[in-house]
């Protein structure tokens, strides 16, 4: 047997991004009701089209019931006692970063997402999210030049009415699901990406998701549209403070790829989870999904999940065009007393479709691990072919690994394979490596990462190595 | 067990060892002493304690020492954990060497390496500066760069992972190598490979204990001594000629021997 206290040891997480900053916020009352969602739009000045879709969604969401399939723990919560918009205070009219407010651009340097000029990371344009609404985008001029867009999604509605009217709303309708209906209705900010025909875009999109007050949610929604022929990769990082109460993230992301366009999406996701009682953390509700609307498009989701109190998060690729592709890598670890339940939808509607998954679930602590995932051959996809596979790791006895597999198929002419299995680091694997000269943390850290090579090598470079470094982190403990 | 005198001091000295698992006594009274040198061949049939024997030296952690001690370099080293006994130049090869599936066996090299060079205050190794040492040992043991790329041990043959070990011991230079049957499963080229690996490692300064059923290692690699061992105890100690004897006569032959004092 393992020597489970030496396990608990170093799977003990200290979160180094637990900081709150002190700034003074604009925040509207408590409470959902039409009035708020008003008082939402007005404040975005937003026009009509949008102010409409979001009463709509809102009226959906009032007569659905929050989902319990996932048979999910966790206490009631109070819609009417959440926050559903604050923002920094700032000047109306920010026309540089250097009118940012230094304690916004002093919390993102703090997590490693340095903004300034002088000091930006240089491969990769940033958009940063602050609570509800988006505070800065880097290398707009140089994305522009490409005929890129990057830049938050109010600016979107604002100065590319036409691309928002024309997409939201068409990958995730706002019926689609309670979280998805209630982003619809209340979604302040996020990031909007549109790559014109034939361009590849010159560099990463990234934006980072960093929710600081602790009794609003965050309904962040993402579009990203990739015209013929082009292709981006976009990464999306999340922290939360330290708070004892729990906070609702309920985001959606919509990915639109058309004719021989690629779309890579890839996320680093590390909420707070709460602490080793299961007190606090972030409840990450989130709906991404993606349309392969072209033929021969791509779309591939990546994600490393260690974060949040609870997980639910299934992004999905909608296969429509002819030869059409799409994947999904995920590593979810869990600790203490997290839940995650994630996983994937891959609907196969076009012919000669191909979709590949392939998830790790590692689960330490008291935690739940469960991966979710749906493979639907339709009656028009023949010669279309899934491949999934689905690990789980288990570290510990009290933790637990699920795997739910659903799979549809209405059409003879396609192939669905699924291998899934399950491993407990063993005491005799332990012992080799430290019969090596290798400690013991870093023997279960080499084993965790091995375990999960196989999505580390779908993520982008820097993130790899993060996802890696964040691992390693997680399973970091007193000793050393 | 040996009382003539020595002009070094000896690498390794297990006196009057009791240990057990799961309450169950495995080792009932071992005591061996190895000089810088010596290649010392330990036989017995399976279940007589010999595997125990070099897990409870390399620190596996299913065992309880209940009585005695083992010594390394004249330290206590009871106490320590598994990876400060390798760094300090104790080298296990295992009978069964374990998969790692997904860590690189280059990657798990180096880091074993860099381990026990910080212990010998020697600069760490980068990955080119490694995979120069390391083709270097590759030829000892003849195997393939290709066997880099692979995770640790997995989907290897039998004789790979043996000479798999052998190559991790030729990269760690231990004082002191135990090498748990590595001679079974293989096929005769394999046999010759690794003994030829092993006696290339060895030198002056270390000591080798062979754990083995058959004579035909020791064929190739003479023994120093040779000790049987039946019920946790070392009951008789000879030269090279035992073991040849053993193998004419079979373990029965050892049946009646009462442990020597």
């Amino acid at each position: 047997m393992v020597n489970e206290n030496l396990v608990k040891d170093v799977v003990k997480e200290p979160y180094k991004y637990g900081f709150v900053t002190d700034i003074e916020t604009e925040k509207i009352a408590k409470g959902l009701n039409e009035d708020i969602i008003r008082l939402i739009s007005q404040k975005k000045e937003e026009p009509k089209y949008l102010l409409d879709f979001r009463l709509k969604a809102f009226k959906k969401w009032q007569k659905m019931d929050e989902p319990d399939w996932a048979g999910l723990g966790y206490k009631q919560i109070d819609y009417q006692d959440i926050i559903y918009y604050s923002a920094p205070k700032q000047k109306e009219k920010i026309s540089s970063l250097d009118e940012v407010d230094p304690k916004l651009l002093e919390t993102f340097d703090k997590l490693g997402i340095p903004l300034t000029e002088q000091k930006k990371l240089t491969n990769v344009a940033v958009d940063a999210v602050f609570d509800s609404v988006s505070i800065a985008t880097t290398f707009r001029e140089e994305l522009a030049e490409h005929g890129v867009i990057f830049c938050s999604i109010s600016e979107a509605v604002k100065n590319h009415s036409d691309l928002i009217e024309k997409y939201l709303g068409t990958v995730v309708p706002a019926s689609d699901n309670y979280f998805a209906a209630l982003n619809s209705a209340v979604f302040s900010d996020g990031s909007f990406v549109y790559i014109p025909k034939g361009v590849t875009c010159p560099m990463d999109l990234s934006s980072y998701f960093r929710i600081n007050s602790g009794d609003s949610g965050q309904f962040e929604r993402t579009l990203i549209i990739a015209e013929e022929s082009s292709s981006v990769s976009y990464l999306e990082g999340c922290t939360a403070p330290m708070f004892d109460t729990n906070t609702l993230h309920a985001a959606v992301v919509e990915l639109i790829a058309l004719d021989d366009a690629s779309i890579k999406y890839s996320t680093v996701q590390n909420w707070y989870a709460g602490d080793e009682e299961g007190v606090g953390g972030i409840f990450n509700f989130v709906t991404k999904r993606g349309k392969c609307l072209g033929k021969r498009s791509k779309i591939s989701w990546s994600q490393v999940e260690t974060g949040s109190a609870i997980t639910w998060k299934y992004p999905s690729c909608l296969l429509l065009g002819e030869e059409s592709v799409g994947e999904f890598y995920s590593v979810a670890l869990t600790n203490n007393l997290q839940q995650a339940d994630t996983g994937t939808k891959m609907i196969h509607i076009g012919p000669k479709t191909k979709s590949t998954i392939v998830s790790k679930g590692i689960s330490a602590g008291n935690s739940i691990n469960s991966y979710r995932g749906l493979v639907k051959m339709g009656t028009k996809a023949a010669g279309s072919r899934n491949y999934s596979q689905c690990d789980s790791m288990l570290i510990g006895d009290q933790a637990s690994a699920n795997t739910f597999p659903y799979i549809k198929s209405q059409q003879p002419n396609s192939e669905i394979e699924h291998e899934a299995s399950t491993c407990r680091i063993s005491e005799d694997q332990l012992f080799y490596l430290q019969s090596r000269g290798i400690e013991f943390e870093e023997a279960v850290s080499m084993m965790v990462s091995g375990f999960c090579r196989d999505v580390f090598n779908q993520l982008p470079m820097e993130f790899a190595a993060e996802a890696d470094k964040l691992l390693a982190l997680k399973l970091e403990g007193s000793v050393g | 067990m040996q009382t003539k005198m020595k002009e070094s001091d000896p690498i390794l000295e297990v006196e009057n060892l009791f240990a057990s698992t799961d309450n169950l006594p495995i080792l009932k009274g071992v005591s061996l002493t190895v000089y810088p040198g010596e290649i010392h061949a330990i036989m017995g049939r399976n279940g007589c304690g010999k595997s125990t024997l070099s897990k409870i030296i390399a620190g596996h952690p299913s065992y309880n020492i209940t009585n005695g001690d083992i010594k390394f370099s004249g330290e206590n080293i009871n106490s320590l954990e598994p990876e400060e006994r390798s760094q300090s130049g104790i080298f296990l090869g295992f009978q069964y060497p374990i998969e790692i599936p997904g860590v690189s066996n280059l990657e798990f090299l180096r880091v074993s390496t860099n381990a026990r060079r910080k212990f010998l205050n020697k600069e760490e190794l980068d990955t080119f500066d490694f995979e120069e040492l390391v083709k270097e040992k590759l030829e000892l043991v003849k195997m393939d760069q290709a066997f880099l790329s692979r995770s640790v041990n997995q989907g290897f043959s039998g004789g790979e992972k043996k000479r798999n070990e052998i190559l991790q011991m030729a990269l760690l230079e231990p004082k002191i190598a135990i090498l748990d049957e590595t001679d079974s499963g293989l096929d005769i080229d394999a046999l010759r490979i690794v003994a030829s690996g092993i006696k290339k490692i060895s030198n002056a300064q270390t000591g080798i204990i062979l754990i083995t059923h058959y004579q035909r290692l020791l064929d190739e690699i003479e023994p120093t001594y040779v000790h049987v061992m039946a019920d946790g105890q070392i009951i008789k100690t000879g030269g090279s000629d035992l073991a040849l004897e053993l193998e004419k006569k079979g373990y029965e032959w050892t049946d009646n021997f009462v442990k020597e004092t």
